[in-house]
């Protein structure tokens, strides 16, 4: 679905007046370049000074080819080229549509603007790109998206704390227990309630084990948009894995709604050390297998590194969170510096990049596997019996078997799934750490049994700003491979 | 990730509109919340419980926002985490601390410093006559697509972003969903006059 929307401007300017031509084309060679006067690459202390007045940092906005020009990377602030300079693709998608009415006053009409998406399959979903080409290289992206968005935080408002967790699970579709968790940390922060230690034990061990898949699921499609589609079998089979043992506690595969304000739905079933350990010993062995697949290859290696790198000033203006922080070196785990849960009782190194290209996302993920494994089997060790919910009546419903027996339970029981249970007025914040990054809920309580305003602040929606700037002076062939190193899952991006 | 930034322009301006400016002075860097109508909600559960970190709430008048944004910007706080809206429309009444006006309209910054593990939350109060707050684009760029998010769905204005326009819902739609004077269920769908096959 391209638009060479250029072409047909350019063509009548040339046909019709061909001495307006050495106007614009010839003076892309200037002699002297002014190149060489680039200020040094921007450092983190000058980055981090970008003012009030936004002064660009890296890059002189006047170059021999005005503002298409493409510099080193690294001479670029991130908020400089996310302003004027042009890594945005600034133009309303509206107008994109007609071709006739894109503005195609450029200094340099070589450029085309072409459109990857909604429908492409290398987009992970209804994520649209839309790429402004000069040849081959990509001079500015512009990620549109809400193609997938069904007013998921409005609906939210007209849902009850209890039904609350069966809305956010479909969010972020490939990390579901990630979203129940931190809206029941939430809901469980305004309450004012202390859970069982088993229940913090179980959601860890579900939200390790769905931080696994997840990675599973990254890396087979990551495989199959390189060309590696023995990966994406293999990545698919071995997620298969982790799904059963969902279905096994949960009841289903997906969208769980497993882990509850008060606690989790269900205990775990009999067996499930066995289970989990079986897991644990399949999967690990076997990410060496995809180490020897895809790490040693020369292709795979090509295809990511150096490409799409970022550094870490520039992932930390953008908010990005997750293994594409951490992949340009900075150590940030929300497990282990705001530790929530019982992360701070278990043992595992936080993963860190150096260079901030595709192939450190993949190394990262692919040893937060490993890492997540690790944790898992200490969350076997250290299980503790007890209860997996709070025992407040207003909080968890009785048991099916009580209502039989008792007045009380059946009342209770009543209230929580048609009224809810009402949570005290107040604000909170609460952040974990999903598979994508930092995985926020704000939560607004009026004092009712609806949330009064629930937003969620999902990684990939910020995550997804880095685009442009890392295909900035790549290939378009890249784009596929730097879009896919984001790991976007566009269910949380549009909500 | 340098705190050498001087915190420069730290009394911001207190016009009259704004008497109850309510942050003022210097963004303490390490200890408690800055202004007089800081609340560190530390929250009635246990240590224990998670999500229950001491919260530091700040809420700076319109005018100062920007400017206590650039503050902690300097002050070690690298990221700024989340932007949101809020419309307290039907629940005007809620608790703020002295000195704050309640407006219709919140924006709600999540502040992150990675280098002291901490978090702090600006509330602004945004009037409904006039849904216009300064921009902090140019501090964080990253809430390039959180300030227009918030556009798309409160129609809160926000001075200086590059490009205010919507993100989640059509280019043409009227109206902004999250706003709580907005319909739930049939909403008539907008999609007039798309241009064109697609």
């Amino acid at each position: 679905m391209t638009e060479p929307t250029s072409d047909s401007p350019k063509d009548g300017a040339t046909g019709s007046d061909a001495s307006a031509q050495p106007e614009s084309y010839p003076p892309a060679v200037a002699p002297a370049h002014p190149d060489t006067t680039l200020p040094s690459p921007v450092s983190g202390d000058e980055y981090l000074k970008i003012g009030p007045g936004g002064e660009p940092l890296g890059l002189e906005t006047e170059t021999s080819e005005g503002h298409q020009e493409l510099t080193r990377r690294s001479t670029t602030g991130a908020g400089e080229l996310r302003r004027e300079v042009g890594a945005v693709l600034r133009l309303p998608e509206g107008v994109a549509v007609d071709p006739s009415n894109i503005d195609v006053e450029q200094s340099d009409d070589n450029t085309m603007i072409i459109n990857m998406g909604p429908q492409h399959p290398s987009t992970h979903g209804v994520l649209r790109l839309m790429f402004e080409l000069d040849g081959e290289t990509v001079l500015r992206t512009k990620p549109v998206i809400g193609y997938l968005h069904t007013g998921m935080e409005k609906t939210a408002e007209e849902l009850t704390y209890v039904q609350g967790s069966t809305n956010v699970t479909r969010m972020d579709y490939l990390s579901p227990l990630h979203n129940e968790l931190v809206l029941s940390l939430a809901v469980e922060a305004l309450l004012g309630i202390e859970l069982p230690a088993r229940a913090d034990w179980i959601r860890m061990l579900m939200t390790e084990l769905n931080r696994v898949s997840s990675h599973l699921m990254w890396m087979a499609t990551n495989g199959m948009d390189l060309g590696s589609t023995s990966m994406m079998i293999y990545g698919f089979r071995e997620r298969e894995m982790v799904l059963a043992f969902f279905e096994k506690t949960t009841g289903l595969r997906m969208n769980h709604n497993f882990i509850r304000p008060g606690g989790t739905a269900a205990d775990l079933p009999d067996g499930w050390e066995d289970d989990v350990s079986i897991i644990c010993d399949t999967v690990l062995p076997r990410t060496d297998e995809y180490d020897e697949l895809l790490t040693g290859q020369p292709l795979f290696r090509q295809r990511t590194e150096s490409i799409g790198r970022l550094s870490a000033e520039e992932a930390l203006a953008l908010s990005l969170t997750g293994p594409i922080l951490r992949s340009t070196g900075v150590p940030w785990d929300l497990r282990r510096s705001m530790p929530y849960l019982r992360y701070d009782e278990v043992d595992f190194d936080v993963i860190v990049g150096t260079y901030g290209d595709n192939f450190d996302r993949y190394s990262v993920r692919l040893n937060e596997i490993r890492e997540s494994i690790r944790i898992i089997r200490q969350i076997v060790e250290k299980m503790p019996p007890g209860d997996y919910r709070v025992q407040d009546k207003k909080v968890t419903p009785p048991p099916r078997a009580r209502i039989d027996e008792s007045m009380e339970a059946l009342i209770h029981h009543f209230k929580v799934f048609t009224e809810g249970f009402k949570v005290p007025e107040g604000e909170v914040y609460t952040a974990i750490e999903s598979p994508r990054g930092e995985l926020g809920c704000y939560l607004v309580s009026d004092g009712r049994s609806k949330a009064y305003r629930m937003h969620i602040r999902g990684p990939s929606f910020v995550n997804l700003q880095a685009l442009p700037l890392m295909m900035r002076g790549g290939l378009i062939a890249d784009a596929v491979s730097v879009c896919s190193s984001v790991d976007p899952v566009m269910g949380e991006v549009d909500r | 990730m340098s705190t050498s930034e001087t915190a420069e322009t730290t009394e911001t301006v207190e016009t009259k509109e704004t008497t109850k400016a309510v942050h003022t002075g210097p963004v303490a860097p390490v200890e408690g919340p800055a202004g007089t109508a800081g609340l560190s909600d530390s929250g009635g559960g246990s240590s224990r419980t998670p999500g229950r970190p001491v919260q530091e709430i700040v809420f700076p008048s319109r005018d100062q926002y920007v400017g206590v944004v650039e503050e902690y910007r300097g002050n070690g706080f690298e990221m700024c985490a989340d932007l949101c809206g809020v419309d307290y429309l039907t629940h005007f009444n809620r608790y703020l601390p002295e000195g704050v006006t309640r407006e219709r309209f919140e924006v709600v910054v999540n502040l992150l410093s990675l280098s002291q593990a901490r978090r702090v939350r600006l509330r602004v109060q945004i009037p409904e006559s006039d849904l216009v707050v300064g921009s902090i684009f140019d501090v964080y760029p990253g809430v390039e697509a959180m300030e227009r998010e918030a556009f798309d769905m409160f129609g809160i204005i926000f001075d200086g972003h590059p490009d205010l326009t919507r993100i989640l819902m059509p280019e043409d739609w009227e109206g902004h969903p999250l706003r709580k004077d907005y319909g739930v269920g049939r909403v008539p769908v907008q999609f007039k006059g798309a241009p064109g096959p697609r």
